[in-house]
Order: C-alpha cells, then structure tokens, then sequence
C-alpha cells in the first residue's frame, strides 16, 4: 500500500507518521507539500497533527481549503483512503469531508495524556479486524479536540454507523470522567459514511512501537494492510 | 471599501473562553455580570461597486472561511455602522 503523509506550514507530526510507515511497516511513503494539486499513485493519505498555519481563525480552518484538499475531494470520490489524526482531523472537518466540528476543550486546558478509546465500528478499512468493544490505548495531545455536531447531525453519524471509537475507561466503559475534553457523546473519532475517510483525535503514530510506550495506533495500519487476525492482534511478520 | 464582521459562537452553544473570562471580570467584584460570550471581529477591506456589492462578497467570504456554520453565526457591519464606534483609549 502506498501511503502520502501532507505536510503544511506547521504540521509537527509528518515525520513520526513517514517513521512508523517506512521503519515499522516497511511500506512505501512520500511526503506531500500541501501545495501539491495531485495525489496520483497514493493508495492513502495521512493527515498529520500539528498546528497548520498557527490554527489561525480556527483549527484546521486555512489548512482545510489548501490546494492539496480540493486533490484531497477528487481523491476521496474515487475511493482512496484517508486517515486524519489530531489536527487532520480538524482539517478534514473544516473540509467538510467529514461531518461535525472540533472546538476549544471544555476544561480549557491543552491535554496531552493517554486515553482508552473502545471502537465502535469495525467495518471500516482502518479497524477491520478488530473486535467491537474492543479498548485502544493511544495519547492525545490538544486543546481543541471538543468533537461537536448538530441533533440531526448525530443522529445521522448514529444511523449511519460513522462513531468509530469513544474515550472510554480501560474496561470499556463509557464515562463522563473518560471524556478529556468535552466532546459530544465522547466521541473521539468518526468516518464518512463509506467508511473511507477516518479523523481521530488521538495519536495512533504515537503508539505504534514497545519503545514508545504502546502499541495499539499500529492495529489501524495493520488492519489498512489486512494483516489482523480474528481475535484483533496483528500477524508478526 | 470598509467593513467589519463579527463572528460568534451560536445561541446554545458552550462558550467555554466567555464562561473563564465572565468568572475573572466576577473574582474583580463585577457580580453584576450575567452572562458573557467571546467572540472574533474581522476587519476586511475591498474594492467594490456599492456598499451592496460589498455585503454580498464579505458574506460570500464568510460561508466560504470565516465562519464556520455547524457552531457560528455572523454579522456585517458597513461603513455607516463603523463610523460612530471609536476606540477607546
């Protein structure tokens, strides 16, 4: 699989993505410039973290109508795979490529901390694989990640199976005290309605390797890569 | 051509930076502030027919960017309107 991690002027986490794609996995990847108006020959686009043109306006706002998104719209209808985390995801909503909005925490504070999210959806390309209910363990690192969508919004994002994962507690639980930073219905992450387009919040290139203190971000690329196996560990390879 | 655009979270939604700064101006003996909401201003300057036309293209600006819809409103002031509103100093 051929992967394009996009870099604009304050992406931070290109390279631990470009790291754990060509290091970890051994797979193919290219940075794209976010000036860039093609993504031919990418089988899936990372969205990186960071603070894209300073979160100016609002989060992911500038970045979101940047040259590389309208490549990004063409890209996506014709069904590549797109995974934005932490600030991508920002962008992917100020696209409108996915639904909702992420605003300042509740708690006010920038939180950069390990959470447990429980998956909700396993029939995507990214948590294929995986069991429902089964409880990730993967940082974030924000101040904006209060996930927000209208009544009718949610009640779609629920018809239509787009929650992917929810911060929960380590037993999977759905709590208020779980919840990092406000966000509706503790959501963490969601999909388009193909299943095509994922944003997170948390950092799954940031627990990727033992040495970085877990390993549960890998499963999303090894279930890219259809190397999970039923009980959702990976196949040593 | 002048114009101004006000920018703010809509009714219902939690303004978090308005409640923190509505319990400052409180903790500064203000305990007579009820309610108090954040928001952006956006001075845009452009070349256009008529105060109309302008109107029309910062409104354009703001559905495209400066507004986002899901959790903000906007309002545009024209040059009448900023006129009287002086800063003070």
């Amino acid at each position: 699989m051929r992967f394009g991690v996009v870099v604009f002027p304050g992406t931070w986490s290109d390279c631990d993505f470009h790291y754990v794609i060509s290091e970890v996995l051994h797979e193919p990847v290219k940075y794209v410039w976010h000036r860039e108006r093609s993504l031919e020959g990418l089988d899936c686009v990372i969205l990186p973290g960071g603070f894209s043109y300073g979160d100016y306006l609002r989060a992911g706002a500038v970045a979101g109508r940047s040259p590389i998104v309208d490549a990004l719209r063409d890209f996506v209808a014709g069904g590549g795979l797109v995974l934005g985390s932490c600030n991508g995801f920002q962008i992917l909503c100020e696209a409108g490529l996915l639904p909702g909005a992420l605003m300042r925490n509740e708690c006010l504070q920038y939180r950069c901390q390990s959470t447990h999210l429980v998956v909700e959806n396993v029939d995507t390309p990214f948590t294929r694989g995986l069991r429902p209910g089964q409880v990730l363990t993967m940082p974030i690192s924000h101040g904006e990640g209060k996930y927000h969508a209208s009544p009718e919004a949610l009640a779609d994002l629920r018809r239509r199976h787009q929650i992917v994962f929810r911060y929960a507690e380590a037993d999977g639980r759905v709590t208020k005290a779980a919840n990092p930073n406000g966000s509706l219905e503790n959501i963490a992450g969601v999909a388009n309605p193909e299943g095509t387009v994922l944003g997170l919040m948390p950092h799954p290139e940031r627990a990727s390797e033992a040495a970085m203190g877990g390993t549960d971000g890998i499963l999303l690329f090894h279930a890219l890569l259809g190397s999970l196996v039923e009980d959702g560990t990976f196949l040593k390879r | 051509m002048k114009l101004r655009v006000l920018v703010r979270l809509k009714p219902g939604i939690l303004d978090v930076q308005g409640a923190a700064v509505k319990r400052a101006l409180v903790g500064l003996g203000f305990s007579d502030l009820t309610d108090l909401r954040v928001g952006k201003v956006i001075e845009v300057e452009l070349d256009a027919a008529g105060p109309e036309a302008a109107q029309a293209r910062v409104a354009e600006m703001c559905r495209q960017l400066l507004a986002n819809p899901i959790l903000e409103d906007y309002t545009i002031e024209t040059a009448d309107d900023l006129a009287p509103r002086r800063a003070v100093r």
